[in-house]
C-alpha cells in the first residue's frame, strides 16, 4: 500500500511549531517512515509549482501553520486546501492568529512606520521608503506578497478540517495524533479540535486553589509566589481559567502564569470576555473607586487577554479611525 | 435616512424587566431603540454577549439590573458591578466610546426610571452617531468553527 502524504507549511508564524514537530524526537523517523513527505519548505527542497502540479486532494494531511496575513499566505492556504484531504490548523498562528495577531491592535501603515522609520535601531536611509511592492530592476520587475491591513487565522481564509491548538503545541500532543491518524481510527467529526483536552488548563494545574479573594493584582516579578498555590489566587493574572487544557500546565508549573496559548476552552467564544467576567468573580470590592483602583493594577489587558487570540476574538481587531 | 441606534438591552427578570413591563403598562412613552433580552440576572450577562452584540451591528448595549442589595440571587449584580466597568476598559482597548455600554439598576416599580434611561441613552448613541467596525463587514468571515469532541 502507498504511504500516506504528509505536507507541512508555515505561512506567517516564527518557526516555532516546525521545531515543535522536530521535538518529537526520534519518533520523526516513524514519521518520516510511515509518511511519503510531499511538501516541507523548512526542511525539504520542495517549490510552489511542485505543489500546483499535484492532484487536487492527494495530500493526506497537511499540517498548516501560521497566520495569513499577505497575499502570499493566502494564496498557498487556498493551494494546499484544494490539494489535501485534511486541513489542519497547527499551532495558535494558524488557529487563532497567535502572536503576529497582534498586529490587529495597530494599522499597517502604523507598524511600517515604526519598522522601517521610527524604531531606535532603523536607521533611516532614502527618506526612510517602505517595502515596494513592484521594484523595476535591470533584469525585469520583481514582485513581493501584499502585506495585509489585518491578520487572520486559517479559517477565515479557508475552510479548515482540524485545529491543534498550542504555542507551540507541545511534542506529545503531537506525537498522539500522528499516532492516532496512523492507527487508521475513525478520524473524528470535521472542525474538530485534537490534541488537546476539553476542560481548562486550571483542571490540569497542580496548584492548590482556594477561595479566591483579591484586592490587589501583581506583575509576576513583583513579588515572589508560593510554589504550590494558585498563581491567580496570589493576585497574578494567570489566563488558566480562559484557556483550553492540553498542554499539562507548563507554565504554572514552571512558576509563570498561562499566557493562554492552548486558545480558547469548549463554549468560549472569546478569552478576553472570559478573562473579564473570570477576574470580576474573584475581585474583592464593592465600590465604584475601588475597583476602578483594583482594574488599574491589571496591566495591558488587551495584549494579556488577547495575547494569542485577537485576530480570531468576537472584535478581530482594534478600530482606528 | 436618519440614524435610528440600534440597542440591545439586557435586562434581569426580577426587576428591570418587571419595571419595563410597568413603564408599558403605565403608557409611559419612552424611545423604541432598546430590543430587549431578558436574563435571569444581570450577572447571567456574560461579557461575551455584549462583545458579540457589538459584533453583529448594536451601537449601544445598556445592561440594567436589580438595585444593590436586592438582586434575587443575592450577589449577582456585585458580579455585574465589577464587570462592567472592567469590559468597557477591553471596549475602550477595541476602539469603541466606552460610553457605548452603560449599567444602570431599575427596580420593578419604577416604570418611569426605566423610560427615562431608555430615552437618555439613546440620544447619548444618537449623538455618537453610528457604530462601524470592519467586523461587520469583511472581517466577519470564518468558514469553520472549532466543534467539541468528548
Ligand atoms: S489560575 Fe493558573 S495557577 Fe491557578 S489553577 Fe489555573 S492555571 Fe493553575
Ligand atoms: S500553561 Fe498556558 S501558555 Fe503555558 S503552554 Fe500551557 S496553555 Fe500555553
Ligand atoms: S436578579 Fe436582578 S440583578 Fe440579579
Amino acid at each position: 500500500m502507498a504511504k500516506p502524504k504528509l505536507a507541512l507549511y508555515w505561512a506567517a508564524s516564527c518557526g516555532g511549531c516546525e521545531i515543535a514537530v522536530l521535538d518529537v524526537q526520534e519518533k520523526i523517523l516513524d514519521v518520516a517512515n510511515a509518511f511519503d513527505i510531499v511538501f516541507w519548505p523548512v526542511a525539504m527542497d520542495f517549490k510552489y509549482a511542485d505543489v500546483r502540479k499535484m492532484e487536487d486532494k492527494s495530500i493526506d494531511l497537511c499540517l498548516f501553520n501560521g497566520s495569513i496575513r499577505n497575499s502570499e499566505n493566502a494564496e498557498i492556504a487556498h493551494l494546499l486546501r484544494a490539494k489535501s484531504k485534511a486541513l489542519v490548523a497547527f499551532g495558535s498562528c494558524a488557529l487563532e492568529g497567535g502572536i503576529p495577531g497582534l498586529a490587529n491592535l495597530t494599522t499597517k501603515q502604523e507598524i511600517l512606520e515604526f519598522v522601517y522609520r521610527g524604531s531606535p535601531s532603523t536607521v533611516v536611509t532614502d527618506g526612510g521608503v517602505f517595502p515596494q511592492q513592484h521594484t523595476k530592476v535591470p533584469e525585469g520587475e520583481i514582485e513581493i506578497p501584499e502585506m495585509w491591513e489585518t491578520v487572520k487565522s486559517l479559517d477565515q481564509v479557508v475552510e479548515v478540517d482540524y485545529y491543534i491548538p498550542g504555542c507551540p503545541p507541545v511534542p506529545n500532543q503531537i506525537w498522539g495524533v500522528i499516532e492516532y491518524i496512523l492507527s487508521g481510527k475513525p478520524l473524528p467529526p470535521k472542525g474538530s479540535v485534537i490534541g488537546a483536552g476539553v476542560k481548562t488548563c486550571c483542571d490540569e494545574c497542580k496548584r492548590e486553589r482556594k477561595e479566591k479573594k483579591l484586592k490587589q493584582f501583581f506583575r509576576p516579578y513583583e513579588i515572589e509566589t508560593k510554589p504550590s498555590e494558585c498563581l491567580l489566587d496570589q493576585g497574578i493574572v494567570c489566563m488558566g481559567p480562559a484557556t483550553r487544557d492540553g498542554c499539562g500546565a507548563l507554565c504554572p508549573a514552571a512558576n509563570m502564569p498561562c499566557r493562554g496559548c492552548y486558545g480558547l476552552p469548549p463554549n468560549v467564544m472569546d478569552q478576553g470576555a472570559k478573562m473579564v467576567s473570570a477576574l470580576s468573580s474573584v475581585i474583592d470590592a464593592h465600590e465604584p473607586a475601588e475597583i476602578e483602583r483594583i482594574l488599574d493594577q491589571i496591566s495591558d489587558p488587551m495584549g494579556t487577554f488577547y495575547r494569542f487570540s485577537l485576530a480570531h476574538s468576537i472584535l478581530r481587531r482594534v478600530e482606528k479611525s | 435616512m436618519a440614524f435610528e441606534p440600534k440597542i440591545i438591552g439586557f435586562l434581569c427578570n426580577w426587576c428591570s424587566y418587571t419595571g419595563a413591563d410597568l413603564a408599558g403598562v403605565s403608557r409611559i412613552k419612552s424611545a423604541p431603540n432598546v430590543r430587549v433580552i431578558r436574563t435571569m440576572c444581570s450577572g447571567r450577562v456574560d461579557p461575551s454577549f455584549i462583545l458579540k452584540a457589538f459584533q453583529i451591528g448594536a451601537d449601544g448595549v445598556i445592561v440594567m439590573g436589580c438595585h444593590l442589595g436586592d438582586c434575587h440571587y443575592q450577589e449577582g449584580n456585585y458580579k455585574t458591578i465589577r464587570r462592567i466597568p472592567f469590559l468597557k476598559r477591553l471596549v475602550k482597548g477595541f476602539g469603541i466610546d466606552p460610553r457605548r455600554l452603560r449599567l444602570e439598576w431599575v427596580s420593578a416599580s419604577e416604570g418611569d426610571r426605566f423610560a427615562r434611561i431608555v430615552n437618555e441613552f439613546t440620544e447619548e448613541i444618537r449623538s455618537l452617531g453610528p457604530l462601524k467596525l470592519q467586523v461587520h463587514t469583511e472581517l466577519r468571515k470564518t468558514i469553520h468553527e472549532p466543534v467539541e469532541v468528548v
